[in-house]
């Protein structure tokens, strides 16, 4: 049984012809369609440059236009003459002048004749398949399309909506179970001709007539009524972009072409040199059969569809800059930004990061300058630790570094002094932990010596700014993982809180605490505390402090003997 | 309401800045003279390359081998009043069409009226590319596919535009003594780059991304972020003679030329223009930029800036990025090859 190849060509009429004469040459008849938008002196020269090759012929142009039925009409006329002017042809193959074939012909056709009587058209039901682009895809089959998507877009989508309004539905004619798939295909001489000459063929074509992209549905819908024994599958490798648009094939892909196995490739560039030249090529014939396998072009190809639709989280760039007020996860990765446990803990940087593998850094929204985490004056990503370029775009700062520091864990300190412009995104991003102890900003200045009169007007400040800072982080749309304590409530029991923030960073990594970092000395804080409530400031942040919970908290802070039993 | 009582203002009075600088171009016309014309070469469906130039011997060829390579088929130039041989250089390239002009930079928007005039007039229907002698683009898959595949993939996907961001490109070491020859690849001699550090914004007036940052923000703009060089970029573009580029190729008008980017978080391709600013010839052009005040908005904030230049600073430190290909700028977040494979 012999291959015939149907041909339906609308540019690039040069690389057409050496496809032709590929086809030809591996043996087979070869019906042409050449679209009648096409001038009449290309076509002429085009038809005059394949005059040498016999079983070349043409077939009735009709004029192509994406999505419109004229594709199909022309793929039946096509098909209709092959059939009639070769009686030898078993099997006919639909290719456009773009599609490449990548092994022998003789290949594809030791490969047909290992399966007789099969059809292979990719078809499969619109209800379980979400290919379709455009939220169209029940709907090709009970709405009317009269007007090209491409020319006349608002026409289209009004009279769409306008049947979805009314609630207008065709009736999908008897005996068909609507079908949708790649539209090149190969099919067999027996199910050709029984839809060709299918008693209602009339009605089929009335009907696809005013179906969007038929050409993804006629053959795929028919070849399901008629044909014996199906393959779903295309035999040419073709692969699609979010919008539906074919991916084309570089130069570069020579490798993945060539692993892929398929017999045919589209849509080629018709400036690739490199895969005109190496293809057809044969494969090993050592290696037996070799079968189709698209996997990794899969892989290529649906990794751009995702990286397209999705794109990078965290990653704010020229193309990519996601609204932060609906976004998921605003930076990159998680971190964590802790508040007061330095003033609690003067050496808490440095315990932090030998505990943790996380990257540490100091308070990076400090007044004077970004204080990173190994005194750095430029970090990674050459980020500046200027504090005029940091707060010109401070949510900026933070993703760009959480953006380039991804790789490892990243922790910072922050408090009611610091540029607060972050307070939103800490807030709002699910990839923050926040840990706050709620008034430690009393122990500097508690530290300082400085009477309660002289401090009062700066605690007061701190503690407005620490207030709307806990407000931001409580709000009812935050997604921040919180975990938030009064002074008073951390001294109660320190052990267990940095157990937990050692825990969330380290995962299933960390491990028990040894010591604890050492505390200041915070004997006599009750009583500053006391002091400024007498001068009118109360610093309702703190908790309530006793001399005893201080005295408390360092025994606590001590590690826990356990008794071990012995056998 | 409000907000579209306020768009549909501002798109008014945009549409009327176009029309203006479309008059002002039509104006200015006159500022430029041919000197060879060799417009009669381009083939409907050309690349075509724009730019303005003065005193670029050093850059300008490599400049058009590394464009010519990528595909463009004709080069447009203007040259500002050379004294360096730049003019009868480009008047013996067989792809070159050139024209001259002695007026002010500055008062032509920084040469874009006079690139506006040769764009009106030759640039409709073909996709146009408009850079500077010291930008060389890159793109995803740019070592392998040419400016004749990216156009046709931009057209497949219905994009008039293609953004990039700019940027600088310095050496190891003081900028004095930087070593390059003739025709070397100037990313070679300046194989540096900030990996990160660049702030984006939504511009408030042309809708696109304003993104400032870079080793110029880092070390000349710390005092004042907010006149940090622009490095978003709009350079190539399938033209139709309404459009304007207003400052420099940064902004576009009608505004939707400037969405190289998808909303909210889609990621269209965008590629980037390598800056090779910081050539040898640095001081001795900063301290001619000093003498004709002819830079942008502000020449007097710019003072300092080029007394650093000429001091010929050190601007790596050891969190510089090596440069090695495109495929390490998608990798680091500042180029995207969108869904294109």
């Amino acid at each position: 049984m012999s291959l015939g190849v149907v041909m339906l060509v609308h540019t690039d009429f040069d690389r057409a012809e050496l496809m032709v004469r590929h086809w030809a040459e591996g043996g087979c008849p070869v019906m042409i369609h050449v679209d009648s938008d096409v001038d009449d002196t290309t076509y002429d020269r085009f038809v005059a440059n394949l005059d040498d090759l016999a079983d070349v012929r043409f077939s009735t142009r009709h004029r192509c236009e994406w999505g419109m039925w004229g594709l199909v009409a022309a793929t039946q006329d096509a098909v209709q003459h092959l059939l009639t002017d070769f009686e030898q042809v078993g099997r006919v193959f639909l290719a456009s002048g773009s599609c490449l074939p990548l092994r022998p012909i003789s290949e594809l056709r030791a490969f047909l004749d290992a399966s007789p009587q099969t059809d292979f058209i990719e078809s499969a039901t619109t209800a379980d398949v979400p290919w379709t682009v455009g939220g169209l895809d029940r709907e090709r089959f009970t709405l009317r399309f009269p007007f090209a998507w491409k020319r006349r877009r608002r026409l289209f989508d009004g009279y769409v909506r306008l049947q979805q309004i009314i609630g207008i539905k065709r009736r999908i004619p008897k005996g068909l179970m609507p079908h949708m798939g790649s539209q090149w295909w190969c099919l067999t001489r027996t199910t050709l001709e029984a839809i060709l000459n299918d008693p209602n063929r009339r009605r089929y074509d009335r009907y696809f007539q005013r179906v969007w992209i038929p050409d993804e549905s006629y053959f795929q819908t028919l070849a399901r009524k008629h044909a014996a024994r199906i393959q779903s599958r295309s035999l040419t490798l073709s692969k699609f972009d979010f919008q539906g648009k074919p991916h084309i094939f570089y130069d570069d892909h020579v490798e993945i072409l060539r692993r892929s196995g398929c017999f045919v490739a589209r849509k080629i560039w018709p400036n690739a040199q490199v895969l005109y030249e190496n293809f057809p090529c044969a494969t090993d014939k050592a290696a037996g059969a070799v079968r189709p396998s698209t996997g990794t072009v899969d892989r290529i190809f649906d990794k751009a569809v995702e990286r397209r639709t999705r794109g990078r989280a965290g990653l704010y760039m020229h193309s990519r800059f996601p609204n932060m007020e609906k976004a998921n996860g605003i930076a990159a990765a998680p971190f964590s930004v802790m508040q007061g446990f330095d003033a609690l803990f003067p050496g808490f940087q440095n315990w932090l990061a030998l505990q943790t593998e996380a990257t540490v850094h100091g308070h990076l929204y400090a007044k004077d300058k970004a204080h990173f985490a190994d005194g750095a004056e430029v970090f990674r990503g050459a980020l500046s630790d200027s504090a005029r370029l940091r707060d010109y775009n401070a949510q900026g700062f933070l993703t760009n570094l959480m953006w380039t520091t991804r790789d490892q864990y990243q922790c910072f300190m922050f408090g009611p002094a610091d540029t607060q412009s972050i307070r939103w995104l800490l807030a709002h991003d699910t990839n923050a932990r926040v840990w706050v102890i709620s008034g430690a900003w009393s122990i500097p200045l508690f530290l300082s010596g400085r009477s309660a009169a002289e401090v009062r007007t700066e605690a007061a400040r701190l503690q407005r700014r620490e207030n709307q800072f806990l407000k931001t982080l409580r709000a009812p749309d935050a997604h921040a993982r919180l975990h938030i304590y009064t002074l008073a409530d951390f001294l109660e029991n320190p052990r267990d809180v940095l157990q937990m923030l050692i825990d969330q960073i380290g995962g299933h990594k960390a491990h028990a605490l040894g010591q604890l970092p050492e505390m200041v000395d915070l004997s006599g804080l009750p009583v500053f505390l006391q002091e400024l409530k007498n001068q009118g400031m109360h610093p309702f942040l703190t908790g309530h402090l006793s001399e005893e919970m201080h005295r408390r908290a360092t025994v606590v802070s001590e590690p826990r003997s356990y008794v071990v039993g012995h056998k | 309401m409000r907000a579209t009582f306020t768009d549909a203002w501002l798109a008014y009075r945009l549409r009327w800045k176009r029309r203006r600088i479309l008059l002002r171009i039509w104006r200015n016309r006159k500022q430029i003279e041919r000197r060879s014309d060799r417009t009669k070469q381009i083939m409907p469906g050309a690349i075509l390359a724009f730019s303005t130039v003065r005193n670029e011997m050093l850059r300008l060829p490599h400049f058009l081998d590394y464009y010519r390579k990528l595909g463009v088929a004709h080069f447009l130039i203007v040259d500002n009043a050379s004294t360096d041989g730049t003019a009868d250089f480009l008047t013996k390239q067989s792809d070159v069409s050139l024209w001259t002009t002695s007026h002010s930079y500055k008062l032509s928007r920084f040469g874009m009226d006079w690139l506006g005039w040769l764009q009106w007039q030759y640039g409709s229907g073909h996709w146009c590319l408009t850079v500077d002698a010291d930008e060389l683009l890159v793109y995803p898959q740019s070592d392998n596919r040419d400016l004749q595949a990216l156009t046709a993939h931009l057209d497949s996907q219905g994009l008039p535009t293609f953004g990039a961001l700019m940027l600088d490109m310095y050496p190891q070491g003081p900028l004095t003594n930087v070593a390059y020859t003739h025709r070397q690849d100037p990313v070679t001699a300046l194989g540096w780059f900030d990996g990160s550090g660049y702030r984006h914004r939504v511009h408030p007036v042309f809708g696109n991304q304003w993104i400032q940052g870079g080793v110029r923000d880092r070390v000349f703009f710390q005092a004042d972020p907010d006149r940090a060089p622009s490095l978003n970029k709009t350079p190539l573009v399938k033209w139709h003679w309404r459009n304007v580029y207003v400052t420099s190729t940064h902004h576009m008008l009608p505004r939707r030329l400037n969405q190289v980017f998808d909303w909210p978080s889609k990621t269209k391709m965008t590629g980037a223009l390598l800056h090779t600013k910081f050539l040898p010839d640095i001081a001795a052009r900063s301290s001619e930029e000093l003498d004709r005040q002819q830079h942008f908005e502000n020449s007097a904030l710019y003072t300092g800036y080029y007394r650093n230049l000429i001091a010929g600073p050190d601007l790596w430190t050891d969190r510089s990025v090596a440069y090695k290909g495109w495929q390490q700028l998608v990798e680091l977040g500042l180029i995207t090859p969108g869904d294109w494979r």
